[in-house]
């Protein structure tokens, strides 16, 4: 006896409880082995599914065990002899010189191999972004673009009749013709049928007479009143509701403007795609909607895609502020502020023309750090600069003009960078929770 | 193979890999008239169910059964397998069988139709024949109530995790999955109440609890309330007696703990006794692997075979057959990187292979060992009464021919903790054949690998210290790191001082 049946179609995924409780279990682990595992990853990859090998100290699950290498003897019988015979003595590993990994080894000693599994995409990127916050996301929040979405809003007295509800509609008449003790028809069928059999039987006497009159009678009242009592009436009819409800999409973009001129090197570039492509991903997360601007500038700036930002070279001198300019054009012709949550990110090796700076500064302050959400300037720096900055106060020109545009606004952060390690933590502090509540 | 050759008459039932439900059922008719016409196999009735790869890493996890209460070591096997799958160092096995009436099978859909040929007589037959015949399985595990019970256990975990908070389950769980090997019944069997007197008790329990609480005890001092509910509870089930009354010494710590704790709350003793009822369903399975694998691969090795000379299926199939079989029955040598233990499937089916053949064509030596199978032709019923009255390690005391022996060129190793060196014992001659087998079959035998483990005091007039004693296996210590993991979680489970004594000397 047999029974076939196809499980193909049901759910997949019912490990999943399971599997949220493991890595809920050994989040402090996981979390270690992440960010160690991100420092020397390049940003473009680091989003995809990746293996990930945490120590099993939470994850352990202790059982009583056997440690034959610490007393008494045991037997082992083991297939594919070649030469051995009876009485044969075999030296033994002298510790730490490494026992075979066989099933005995496994189940005897007390092995702590890492545990080696893979996180998903999602689960990579939540641990990543854990504490980090959007500073400043609720203020333009309100005032973004509202669509509006289709919503059962409970049942109306009037609609459309592709929209009535027939459970709903048939209660009320149930109820009605309760209350109104309107005749049923099983009711009334048993007098039609005695009336029936009266006429058809022999002539009738006075009493039948009398009787047929007051079936006739009765008959009557009671199709009256199942005529005005009626089996549905208006007043039953309901008719689903759907109101419209508004839903906030949240839309972003993103500033990219980078300095291309010679001095900034393939390793300066290199670390400034890290942090942009960081950036993008946490805003990605944030926004449904995320558009990037990438600006690229030497002496003068444009607009550029992606791949003439990062990889094609440009020489001429470098003035920032024409970067700035570029930016302020694109934000009045196509992102109004009201619409759209700007942020900015900003990278340069810090030199600009003298004199530049302050034009810089004015730029900023009158015109970007207010529709800005916020504004992140990264100057990279190469390890011998970075010991000689070690103070947050000296620099060079351009570092030393933002930092007045620092203190005045709250959403303006800066930071240097000399190598790939210190961009997440650099971005960890630019996000942080609490920097995010301090600008609030 | 040794198939005599005989007229290939009738229409092979498909050529092709792929394959419909149609298809499979015409199949699986074919290979039941083999399995109970020619090789007599009683079976459940089989619930054969076709999952895509997805849902049989999902079945991995969870022991292989198709219900399992939550807790993040599923989702850490899970989470292992899911890996070791995706970057391609381990595929999926064919078939998952439960020991269930009806008896559920699990086919792979990617399975091609000579696979799947092969994976219905391995589980649907082999596995099953052997899950409803086997004294083991038969004594310790109720197969029509498996399903049930699981679902019972899944509900009244996730119930518990609600009303007393997910941590705490799985503190509990954790702490009863530690001893989970200490908790299962060896040599004797509780009276088993049934599903009706089981929800009988847990309703009373529930009871109990709604109806003592009133509120205004909370405004009591403790004591009162707890002397209260100690009078009420203390039925002759969860009476906590004198030591004569807890039947010390006993083995299984998690049936001891869910009786006798002192702390335990009624819904923690109730998921206790859900560890110890799964712990021991699967008890069983652990001392017949060699016999169950081998049961089921000599079923389906026959009976392909049998399918093949019927002309059933066409040489395609056949050879597609033998690859996988080979693979599944190749046990690499010790000294191969490949080697991880004995292969039970590659020694189950070379021991039951064996049995065929002396019955059939039998050596002088096997008319020496096997005066009662060489040459009888009786092979069938000596296997099927092989499958139904041994474990493991019966098994190969009774039935480890020589030839098997030189075929896997076996050979015993002695290990002393104090010596230099490992001694060669025995190997696969003459003079070494019974001492090697006795050996082997020993290794079997789960108390040489099982620590074995006994409650034997509870000091419940004094400080309520509890007493473990392990008795050691030819004198092999417990590892201590895990030890004193382990003591731990029978300290918390316990609510008081838990220690365990380790005599140097024990009598075996």
């Amino acid at each position: 006896m047999s029974n076939f049946i196809d499980r193909r179609l049901n759910p997949k995924g019912k490990s999943l409880a399971n599997r949220q409780r493991f890595i809920r279990r050994a989040r402090a682990e996981i979390k270690e082995a992440v960010q160690k595992s991100l420092k020397d990853r390049t940003v473009s990859d680091f989003a995809k599914d990746q293996k990930i090998s945490i120590p099993t100290k939470s994850t352990k699950e202790p059982r009583f065990r056997h440690d034959p290498g610490a007393g008494g003897e045991h037997d082992r019988v083991l297939p594919g002899n070649k030469d051995f015979v009876e009485g044969d003595q075999i030296k033994k590993p002298r510790q730490g010189e490494g026992q075979g990994r066989g099933k005995d080894a496994a189940s005897g000693g007390e092995f702590e191999d890492d545990f080696t599994f893979t996180l998903s995409q999602d689960e990579i990127l939540d641990i990543f972004f854990e504490d980090l916050e959007l500073p400043n996301l609720i203020k333009t929040s309100l005032k973004e673009i509202k669509t509006y979405n289709w919503r059962r809003a409970g049942f109306t007295t009037a609609g459309s009749p592709n929209q009535i509800n027939l459970v709903r509609t048939m209660r009320n008449s149930f109820g009605r013709r309760l209350a109104m003790r309107r005749p049923k028809e099983s009711e009334v069928e048993p007098l039609r049928q005695r009336l029936l059999e009266l006429k058809c039987g022999a002539a009738p006497d006075a009493d039948k007479r009398e009787e047929i009159e007051e079936l006739e009678e009765e008959i009557a009242r009671l199709e009256h009143k199942r005529r005005w009592v009626p089996f549905l009436d208006p007043v039953d009819v309901r008719y689903n509701a759907f109101e419209q409800q508004p839903i906030p999409t949240s839309q972003a973009v993103m500033f990219c403007l980078m300095d291309v001129s010679g001095s900034m090197g393939e390793r300066e570039k290199d670390l400034a795609k890290r942090f942009f492509m960081l950036l993008h991903l946490f805003l990605k997360r944030r926004y449904e909607r995320l558009d990037i601007v990438f600006i690229r500038h030497t002496h003068d700036a444009q607009e550029v895609d992606e791949h003439t930002f990062f990889y094609s070279r440009q020489s001429g001198g470098t003035i920032v502020s024409t970067a700035l300019e570029e930016m302020k054009k694109i934000v009045a012709e196509r992102y109004a502020t009201g619409e759209w949550n700007i942020y900015a990110a900003q990278a340069s090796d810090g030199y600009t023309q003298t004199g530049d700076a302050s034009r810089c500064v004015d730029l900023l302050n009158q015109d970007i750090m207010p529709v800005c959400q916020y504004y992140a300037y990264i100057e990279i720096l190469d390890e011998r600069e970075m010991e000689v900055f070690s103070s947050e106060e000296s620099g060079a020109e351009l570092w030393r003009a933002y930092r007045t545009v620092a203190k005045q606004w709250a959403n303006f952060a800066t930071k240097r960078i000399a190598k790939p390690q210190d961009i997440f933590p650099v971005f960890r502090e630019l996000f942080s929770k609490e920097a995010a509540e301090a600008t609030t | 193979m040794s198939v005599a050759p005989t007229k290939r008459s009738g229409e092979p039932l498909f050529t092709s890999a792929e394959w419909d439900f149609a298809l499979l059922k015409k199949v699986y008719g074919a290979i039941e008239e083999i399995a109970v016409n020619d090789l007599q196999l009683d079976t459940y009735p089989n619930q054969i169910e076709i999952i895509s790869s997805e849902q049989m890493l999902d079945a991995y996890s969870a022991h292989g059964m198709p219900l399992m209460y939550h807790h993040w070591s599923f989702g850490k096997i899970f989470a292992r397998e899911e890996t070791m799958y995706q970057k391609g160092w381990s595929g999926l096995a064919y078939e998952i069988v439960i020991n269930a009436n009806p008896c559920i099978a699990y086919l792979m859909e990617e399975n091609t139709m000579t696979m799947q040929a092969l994976v219905m007589a391995h589980a649907c037959f082999g596995h099953n024949h052997f899950f409803k015949n086997n004294y083991l399985f038969k004594q310790w595990t109720n197969a029509e109530a498996i399903l049930d019970y699981l679902a019972f256990a899944k509900k009244y975990v996730s119930a518990a995790e609600e009303k007393y908070g997910a941590d705490q389950v799985e503190q509990l769980l954790d702490s009863a999955h530690a001893i989970m090997e200490q908790g299962v019944f060896r040599y004797r069997r509780p009276p088993r109440p049934s599903r009706a007197q089981r929800e009988e008790r847990l309703r009373r329990r529930q009871q109990y609890e709604e109806e003592s609480f009133n509120d205004i005890w909370r405004t009591l001092p403790n004591t009162a309330r707890d002397m209260n509910a100690d009078e009420q509870s203390t039925d002759e089930e969860e009476f906590i007696g004198p030591q004569t009354l807890m039947n010390l010494p006993e083995e299984n710590l998690i049936y001891f703990l869910e009786k006798h704790s002192p702390t335990l709350r009624n819904w923690q003793r109730e998921i206790l006794r859900i560890v110890r009822n799964v712990a021991q369903y699967f008890y069983p399975q652990i001392q017949t692997k060699v016999m169950n694998e081998g049961c089921a691969t000599f079923v389906h090795h026959y009976i392909m075979n049998a399918l093949y000379d019927k002309g059933l299926i066409t040489e395609g199939s056949i050879l597609e057959f033998l690859h996988s079989h080979s693979s599944v029955v190749f046990q690499p040598g010790y000294d191969d990187s490949r080697y991880y233990g004995i292969n039970p499937y590659a020694l189950g089916f070379a021991m039951m292979d064996d049995i065929k053949r002396m019955s059939e064509k039998p050596t002088e030596e096997d008319r020496d060992w096997f005066p009662e199978i060489a040459g009888k032709g009786n092979w069938r019923d000596v296997l099927k009464h092989a499958w139904a009255n041994y474990r493991d390690e019966s098994f190969i005391q009774q039935f480890l021919s020589p030839k098997v022996m030189r075929d896997l060129k076996l050979f015993a190793v002695r290990d002393k903790s104090e010596d230099p060196v490992y001694t060669v014992a025995a190997i696969h001659n003459e003079l070494g054949y019974r001492r090697l087998r006795t050996t082997l079959a020993r290794l079997y035998d789960l108390a040489t690998h099982q620590p074995d483990i006994q409650v034997v005091g509870a000091n419940l007039a004094g400080d309520r210290t509890l007493t473990l004693r392990h008795n050691r296996y030819r004198g092999i210590p417990l590892a201590p790191a895990s030890r004193d993991a382990v003591l731990k979680h029978i300290r918390k489970l316990w609510g008081y001082d838990v220690v365990l004594d380790e005599p140097e000397e024990t009598e075996d």
